[in-house]
């Protein structure tokens, strides 16, 4: 019998513990198979954040390191200075990477650091049970800005990929989602050219996929798919923001 | 071998790169920032890492990102910067990851002053960041001694899978003096078969990690870093007893009040005064046995404890080691003030005095 569907070798067989409809479990495929088409899961070093993605390195087939709430720019940064060769990236959320850790992704960017950074935006923090995050859009609830978050108390959202375009260093910015089949492939196609131009040594590359948190939006998973697409793609653009 | 005149903080970046350090992550600050200047020329030559990081949280995150795939990976700073990384030093520590880390103290607490201190004693030998652990702590008391030491540190890092911090007051940072390259004997390591290098062919994926969901564990966990405590306590132990085979007043001190106390053994002993210096190497695992047995010692009728910093607080553990055997008391300086011969001189007798 022909095989036309399976798992990818980049993924173990653990058990993922993301919440019914979290986009966490699509991302980790679609990056596992990326490493796993170039020939780079011997090779790779990943780095895992603080947040729901905390225990990526139990997903990952290839060796992996869990830093410390935004830290993981710096982590990788000692690794890929260190293994100038091989494919490192860093896989973060958006409280960890967009708030504790805006210095060192920032800072990583400028110095164009030959790492790859997936970054999940799903406007709030999902670990930690729901808390604005800089992400949060306005009049998003979360648990701490429980009538919606207003822009004279916590300022408008961020838009990171925007943000990290303007350093010389990075080279590749693109903004995704994976709400659909068609979004779905461009999401895959634009981490595997973050890897390609890592490879290359071009220097820093970023992917923001904009994910759902079903769990702490407080909505059903297909109902999150569509606030996605209503609230965040028009606050957060998607496409290409940055390529030399 | 030739002695050749080093400034403390660049002798230190030296000794780093003979013992094999792979990489080094700094950040600017007072007064350590001779050990980034001098290895951000000298490390790309030896084709080795140097980068300046952003902050000090940085840095220490960039050492473990290097050390948890398999490097000899190094940083320094100075007491505020080093409050920074105490957030990484647990994350190492719990992660079981081996590196240095110079503390050149200033003093505090805050901002405080670029002067010499040595009021971090607590945090240097207590864990310093969140959670039960301890990190091996090395106060050399001159150049010497420091760049001797820094084959050690790395050796011992490697040894214990375990972050070393090399303890200086800024004085030894600062001043310049004769030392000499000695070759340093290194110890026989285990492989590093545990860091993430990439699979390259592995069987399965190695991952560094500190987080435990399970509370039971954790509590293992827990209990193996506690062995791993209970294992360099009784390997690594290092102190030096000066004059104290027939000392009535015991000093106890190390780094640049050690040295200084060596001066004050000489004036006291002019005048009559049989005094001895007891000098902790190790501050952490601390030379306890040493001690209780020195302050059990017939001749000894007291201990004065000498530090910079405004109460002391190596006196802590000079009174858990002594355990009322004999009086201790304290004479010290902080915010950058560095005691005199002639004020150890005056406590000492003054101590005595008391006991008698």
């Amino acid at each position: 019998m022909a095989i036309v569907y399976q798992k990818s070798k980049g993924l173990t067989d653990a058990e993922l513990h993301y919440c019914p409809g979290c986009h966490h479990g699509i991302v980790h495929k679609l990056v596992a198979e990326v490493l796993e088409e170039m020939g780079l899961l011997d090779e790779a070093i990943g780095v895992c954040p603080v947040g729901c993605s905390v225990f990526a390195f139990r997903y990952f087939n290839c060796d992996m390191q869990q830093a410390a709430h935004g830290r993981a720019p710096a982590v990788a940064t000692g690794i890929k200075r260190t293994h100038p060769n091989q494919p490192v990236f860093t896989y973060q959320g958006d409280g960890d990477l967009a708030s504790i850790g805006a210095a060192e992704i920032v800072h990583a960017a400028m110095r164009g650091e030959k790492f790859t950074t997936i970054f999940i935006n799903n406007a709030i923090y999902g670990m930690t049970g729901g808390q604005m995050a800089p992400t949060t859009l306005i009049g998003q609830k979360a648990t701490t800005c429980q009538l919606g978050r207003t822009v004279e108390q916590a300022g408008m959202p961020m838009r990171v990929s925007e943000l990290l375009s303007t350093m010389d260093g990075c080279v590749y910015a693109e903004r995704v989602c994976v709400t659909d089949i068609a979004n779905l492939n461009k999401a895959k196609k634009a981490i595997r050219k973050a890897f390609e131009k890592q490879m290359a040594g071009e220097g820093f590359t970023f992917v923001e996929v904009l994910s759902t948190c079903p769990t702490n939006w407080g909505m059903s998973p297909l109902k999150a798919n569509q606030w996605l697409k209503d609230n965040m793609v028009p606050y957060y653009p998607l496409g290409v923001i940055k390529e030399v | 071998m030739a002695k050749e005149l080093w400034k403390g903080n660049e002798a230190i970046a030296e000794a780093a790169i003979r013992a094999g350090c792979d990489c080094f992550f700094g950040y600017p600050i007072t007064p350590q920032s001779e050990v980034p200047e001098y290895l951000s020329l000298h490390m790309p030559q030896h084709g080795k890492v140097f980068v300046q990081a952003e902050s000090e949280v940085a840095a220490i995150n960039m050492v473990y990102g290097a050390a948890a795939s398999g490097m000899r990976a190094m940083t320094s700073s100075s007491s505020p910067g080093i409050s920074l990384k105490q957030e990484g030093i647990s994350y190492l520590t719990a992660s079981e990851l081996p590196c240095v880390i110079v503390n050149c103290m200033r003093g505090g607490p805050g901002l405080g002053t670029i002067q010499p201190g040595q009021s971090d004693y607590y945090q240097a030998t207590r864990g310093g960041g969140n959670g039960d652990y301890r990190t091996i702590c090395l106060a050399p008391c001159n150049i010497q001694e420091a760049v001797d030491l820094m084959q050690e540190a790395f050796d011992i890092a490697d040894t214990y899978r375990n972050p070393v911090m090399v303890l200086m007051d800024g004085l030894t940072g600062q001043m310049m003096e004769p030392i000499e390259w000695r070759e340093i004997p290194k110890r026989e390591l285990p492989a590093k078969d545990w860091a993430t290098t990439g699979k390259h062919g592995r069987d399965h994926t190695n991952f560094i990690n500190s987080l435990y969901m399970v509370p039971e564990e954790c509590d293992a966990h827990n209990a193996h870093l506690l062995e791993k405590c209970a294992l360099m306590a009784e390997k690594e132990v290092r102190c030096e007893a000066v004059k104290c085979d027939d000392a009535e007043i015991v000093i106890t001190a190390y780094g640049t009040p050690a040295r200084i106390a060596l001066t004050a053994l000489d004036v006291l002993r002019a005048e009559g005064v049989k005094a001895g210096l007891f000098r902790p190497i190790t501050l952490w695992p601390f030379p306890e046995k040493e001690l209780h047995t020195l302050a059990g010692q017939d001749s000894v009728k007291a201990v004065l404890d000498v530090e910079m910093s405004a109460g002391g607080q190596m006196i802590d553990d000079i009174r858990l080691a002594v355990l009322g055997q004999k009086p201790v008391s304290y004479y010290g300086r902080a915010g950058g003030v560095i005691p005199t011969v002639e004020e150890i001189v005056e406590a000492a007798k003054k101590a005595l005095k008391e006991a008698e």
